[in-house]
């Protein structure tokens, strides 16, 4: 017989409780991935922002345009390498649920600005020739089953009308931080349709993104940029990507910062399940531990059993949590509105969150047990009724 | 005959809140290698006291303790349990077998102290449960024993080490008059045959009767009675 049999047979011992306890854990652990997976994606577009990009917008807000000519003027300040631009179209696509995002691009300039899009050649030089076509992403084109020269029609809402959108061409996301559900196609083609219907609103675009050669001097660009529109009828705010994603998120901050809270609270919420359940272990074997150092079982055996029991509960219930996880969440983004979390995965630092707050739950929970255990003498130990 | 236990000066007090009691009042007397010695008086009287002080659970306030050559009342926590280990066998009153294991399991405890293999460690539970009568009862849990058979595989545990010493404290307390003599019977076979050095703490005069020597005690001294 060996210790670890014994600590498997402890922990065993109340097989109700222990399955509660390691259930608690699991559910905890679920709701902890499911939390950090939600705030994780909800900044997946933080995290894939490049150092090298800046946004430039309008300064008073994002929903006022800027004019197509600025894109010129930004091309000639030192340090700016490529500059491209988007507007976002909107429109519905069936219904109003099937929700992704659809942008209105400069076809020549937005995949060399984007790399982590990764275009076929081929597709991509078809994209370019084609006006009214389009390029989606892999994770759209399985999920309504786009392929090449299907055609895509919008209803226009912010630009009115129907539109027709050829596919010529499927991204593939570069990593999993690369959001797989877009849909771009040509802003020249939706230029040139309101020059003739709207042309109050042609020749303008929602942002322009600029690649620089030196991400140390984003700051100094920047500057630059907005200087040569101060006092003009649309002013720019330029900054990096990852600031304007982050002003994107400021709004959300709050609930995204209490469900960040709450994910940690978990962690506290299991530590008492474990704790409670350790201890009143330890109590019920006061005197069974007592046999134990009778016997001549060291304090460092009391303290191996106990937090080897107390380990074994939680990182069975961390374990199942975690392989549990994976359907949960699968299963939370299925029912979410589509286009909400473009990229929702667990990711790896999640699963190594949860699996070290389930040592970490272990060692803990095991702490004042253990301390109760060495304290207790033999003499009080063996007159102990469990 | 060597003294195996030899206790000069000894007393032990305890604390209830701010109340000294004392239970121990400068004990000395010393055992033979090879005794079977019944400890006896009312309750209060301090034997079990006396008996986890021989035995190295508890320690002395004053006196010197030497038992199997060893003066224990000088030894850390962690060499006074690698100390018990080797020279005492305990017997409870209670039995206190562990429950999730089964008899084997139990006698085999003490073993996984020792360097012993597995193959050896076998041969001694076999050879224990064989000694206590309980060879056919290996894979029993606790539960599934009577209360004599329980006190059996916690006499096997005691003896699987091959220790010194033998301490029972009450070891027919809890025991119908059958189980009790079948008790006090392996008990005494165990003195007589392999030759263990007993110590019992008992209120029964039946028990006392297969010791060689009983000694009284009555409020923390021996007592001529």
């Amino acid at each position: 017989m060996k210790v670890f049999k014994l600590i498997f047979k402890n922990a065993l011992r109340h097989k109700l409780r222990t399955a509660l306890t390691v259930l608690g854990i699991a559910i905890a652990v679920m709701a902890f991935a499911l939390l950090r997976t939600v705030v994780t994606a909800w900044y997946v577009g933080v995290e894939a922002s490049a150092a090298n990009r800046l946004i430039t917008r309008q300064a008073v807000s994002f929903i006022f345009p800027l004019p197509y000519a600025y894109r010129d003027q930004i091309t000639r300040i030192p340090g700016v390498e490529r500059v491209t631009f988007a507007n976002w179209f909107q429109g519905v696509y069936i219904d109003k649920n099937q929700f992704f995002a659809r942008l209105a691009v400069d076809a020549e300039t937005m995949f060399d600005i984007y790399p982590e899009f990764v275009v076929d050649p081929a597709e991509l030089e078809a994209f370019k020739r084609e006006r009214n076509s389009c390029i989606v992403g892999t994770g759209l084109a399985k999920q309504y089953g786009f392929k090449i020269g299907d055609v895509i029609n919008i209803d226009g809402d912010i630009y009115p009308g129907k539109w027709a959108f050829v596919v010529r061409g499927i991204y593939k996301p570069r990593d999993k931080t690369t959001d797989p559900t877009q849909m771009l196609f040509h802003w020249q083609y939706v230029d040139e349709r309101l020059r003739q219907e709207d042309p109050s609103r042609a020749g303008q675009v929602g942002w322009y993104i600029i690649r620089i050669s030196d991400p140390a001097q984003s700051a100094a660009v920047s500057d630059q940029v907005d200087a040569l529109f101060k006092n003009s009828r649309a002013e720019t705010k330029t900054e990096t990507e990852r600031a304007f994603q982050q002003g994107f998120l400021a709004a959300a901050g709050t609930i995204i910062g209490s469900m960040n809270f709450m994910s940690f609270v978990i962690i506290g919420i299991i530590m008492l399940v474990v704790g409670n359940t350790m201890i009143m272990s330890a109590r019920e074997r006061t005197s069974e531990y007592a046999v134990f150092k009778t016997l001549g079982f060291s304090a460092g055996h009391m303290v191996g059993l106990i937090l080897g029991e107390s380990m074994f509960i939680s990182v069975l219930g961390g374990g199942l949590g975690l392989a549990l996880a994976i359907p949960f969440v699968a299963g939370f983004e299925a029912v979410v509105p589509k286009g909400w979390f473009p990229v929702f995965l667990i990711e790896p630092v999640t699963i190594v969150l949860a699996g070290s707050s389930a040592v970490l739950v272990g060692i803990l929970a095991s702490l004042f047990p253990i301390q109760r255990t060495l304290r207790t003498t033999i003499v009080d130990g063996l007159r102990h009724l469990g | 005959m060597d003294s195996i236990i030899r206790l000069q000066g000894v007393s032990k007090s305890y604390w209830r809140d701010s109340f000294e009691i004392p239970v121990l009042n400068n004990i000395s007397f010393d055992v033979p290698e090879g005794e079977f010695l019944a400890l006896m008086g009312p309750s209060g009287s301090g034997k079990t006291t006396l008996l986890n002080l021989i035995a190295g659970i508890d320690r002395p306030d004053k006196g010197t303790l030497r038992v199997a050559g060893t003066d224990i009342a000088t030894l850390n926590e962690s060499k006074l349990a690698k100390w018990r280990s080797t020279h005492v066998g305990f017997i409870f009153q209670f039995y206190n077998l562990i429950p999730v294991l089964t008899a084997y399991e139990n006698v085999e405890l003490p073993l996984l102290l020792t360097s012993l293999s597995k193959q050896e460690r076998r041969r001694h539970v076999e050879t224990a449960l064989t000694v206590v009568g309980l060879q056919d009862r290996m894979r029993h849990y606790p539960k599934q024993l009577s209360g004599g058979q329980e006190q059996r595989v916690a006499i096997a545990r005691a003896i699987t080490t091959d220790p010194t010493l033998l301490v029972a404290d009450e070891p027919t307390g809890d025991l119908d008059k059958r189980s009790a003599d079948e008790i006090l019977t392996l008990l005494d076979r165990l003195n007589k045959e392999f030759k263990k050095t007993i110590v019992m703490v008992t209120h029964d005069p039946r028990a006392a009767e297969k010791a060689h020597v009983v000694r009284h005690l009555d409020k923390g001294e021996f007592s001529q009675n």
